[in-house]
């Protein structure tokens, strides 16, 4: 399975996970600090900001856009409960 | 000057508007007996609820409203100094609901009036009001832009996050008067309304800030700019007294509540790492001694360790809003961190934490679940736990005293940005 690398800058943690892994379901077992609330896309409480690699994330939904939006995010926003990691790497820290 | 006490309502009943300045009335609502406020603060004295407002030659704007219960007042008062088919402007400074619960009837009786909002607003003006989302019309303003009363106008200021991420002030820019929302105000009724006639609210001024403006205090930093720029005739807060008797030592006030009482003589360099402890029997003592003595093996990390038994919680929120770094020791009893750590950690989100280090350990007879449940709290306060804490089993061994000593070092690297990065495989995760 291809593999790609969520690197955590907040903790200094790099995680190595299965493609399409979206990354709620990493910050949570490492530990980062990056806080949820609903987890289902509507709330806008885990927006992280991509430091480097919003290439390798899968588009947002519509769902996640209309929220980003709400939220007045900038261009270096999603949702850690929404992305999906693809490939290659993604360097990410808390809101 | 106007005269006190202020005639506050009539004898048939109807409540009286007060000039504030020039066509500028405050048309509020008074709630003495007020006890708490929004769980979190006591009320000795009550609280108003502000509204103003403010005539121009070619419109009538009110600023805020009421609390849903006090409607009834906020329209009398209203009513006294102008028609509701009069009303161009609506500016709502804060979307909390004791400043919205009479905009719902305002905009029925003045359907004509035009709602400005912060752009931070919107959403929180949909969850208030419950609309459609196009049966409501409204303009999001921000830093600058102004509204135009004819021989007046409304300047907006962004200042967000004082104390909701909406919050903005309006200034009336040919008078001179700010109309602050929150920021400034406290929570003091007197019916009074002035400053300098209403009794020694100077408590209460100090107590707000620090329950609800000072976990946004670099918010306030950012925000306080703004306002001593500006001429400052009135501040006329959302609640509590009207500042008409030098209100820019308010302002000044603010600032030195905002900015830190003593300097920390760690040198700009230097990174500071608090660690707090308590122990049953000494042994998370000694654990909480190893990790200050591996902090200190990497220069530039000021260490200080206190025994939460030995003092009491304010202070130690003191200390915690001047560092970088906290590392908290509690044993496990009956499957959980110990009370005094918790009271602790419950009382944090009155100072801003987000991006500093967090770190828990402890020494536990049985189980050992305090140390994760302090981690989950820290994470949920938005610090960040790069370094996995340190459990260990009644009495330290000397090779698990050298993990502590290393467990230190390794949140001391961390603080100093020297600790690298660590890989790891999904699947090594628990």
């Amino acid at each position: 399975m291809p593999k790609a690398q969520v690197l955590f800058e907040d903790i200094g943690v790099a995680v190595t996970v299965p493609a399409g892994t979206r990354l709620i379901e990493v910050s949570e077992k490492v530990g980062a600090g990056i806080t949820y609330g609903c987890r289902e896309g509507e709330c806008g409480t885990c927006m992280m900001k991509i430091v480097k690699g919003m290439e390798n994330l899968a588009n947002p939904s519509l769902l996640e856009t209309k929220v980003l939006q709400e939220q007045m995010a900038g261009r270096q926003n999603r949702l850690a409960c929404q992305a999906q990691v693809l490939q290659g790497e993604v360097v990410v820290r808390p809101g | 000057m106007i005269a006190a006490p202020v005639r506050l309502r009539r004898p048939g009943g109807d409540f009286d508007a007060v000039p504030v300045a020039e066509d500028v009335h405050w048309i509020g609502a008074l709630d003495p007996t007020l006890r708490s406020f929004d769980i979190i603060l006591k009320t000795a004295n009550g609280t108003t609820y502000n509204s103003y407002c403010v005539r121009g030659s070619e419109g009538v704007a009110i600023i805020d409203t009421v609390k849903a219960e006090f409607a009834d007042e906020f329209f009398s008062r209203l009513e006294q100094v102008a028609r509701y088919d009069e009303i161009t402007t609506i500016v709502l400074n804060h979307l909390e609901p004791d400043h919205t619960g009479a905009l719902p009837e305002l905009l029925r009786r003045a359907p004509q009036a035009r709602l400005y909002i912060s752009h931070r607003a919107p959403l929180m003006l949909k969850g208030l009001l419950k609309y459609d989302g196009e049966s409501l019309d409204f303009t999001t303003v921000t830093q600058g832009d102004t509204v135009s009363l004819g021989d007046r106008s409304l300047r907006f200021l962004h200042t967000p996050f004082l104390h909701w991420p909406d919050t903005q002030c309006t200034y009336l820019v040919e008078d001179g008067i700010l109309f602050s929302g929150d920021i400034f105000g406290c929570h003091f009724c007197d019916p009074r309304l002035f400053n300098d006639h209403v009794g020694d609210f100077r408590f209460s001024f100090e107590y707000y800030y620090q329950h609800i403006m000072r976990p946004f205090r670099e918010h306030v930093l950012t925000a306080l700019p703004l306002v001593e720029d500006l001429e400052l005739n009135l501040i006329c807060p959302a609640h509590g007294p009207i500042h008409r008797d030098a209100p820019r030592g308010y302002v000044k006030r603010y600032r030195q509540l905002a900015e830190s009482q003593l300097a920390n003589e760690a040198s700009q360099r230097d990174k500071t790492l608090v660690i707090f402890y308590i122990s049953a029997y000494g042994n998370t003592a000694v654990m909480a001694q190893a990790v200050k003595d591996g902090a200190e093996t990497v220069d530039g990390v000021r260490v200080s360790v206190y025994d939460l038994q030995g003092g009491e919680v304010t202070p130690f929120v003191d200390l915690i809003e001047e560092a970088d770094g906290l590392a908290i020791g509690s044993p496990t009893i009956n499957g959980d961190a110990v009370k005094p750590v918790w009271d602790l950690l419950s009382c944090l989100t009155q100072v801003p934490l987000k991006g500093k280090l967090g770190a828990a350990f402890g020494s536990y007879g049985w189980s050992g679940e305090a140390v994760g449940m302090l981690e989950d709290r820290l994470r949920g306060l938005k610090l960040r736990v790069p370094c996995p804490g340190i459990k260990l089993k009644l009495i330290p061994t000397g090779e698990e005293l050298a993990d502590c000593h290393a467990f230190g070092r390794n949140l001391a690297l961390q603080l100093t940005g020297q600790a690298g990065f660590r890989v790891v495989d999904i699947a090594e995760l628990a």
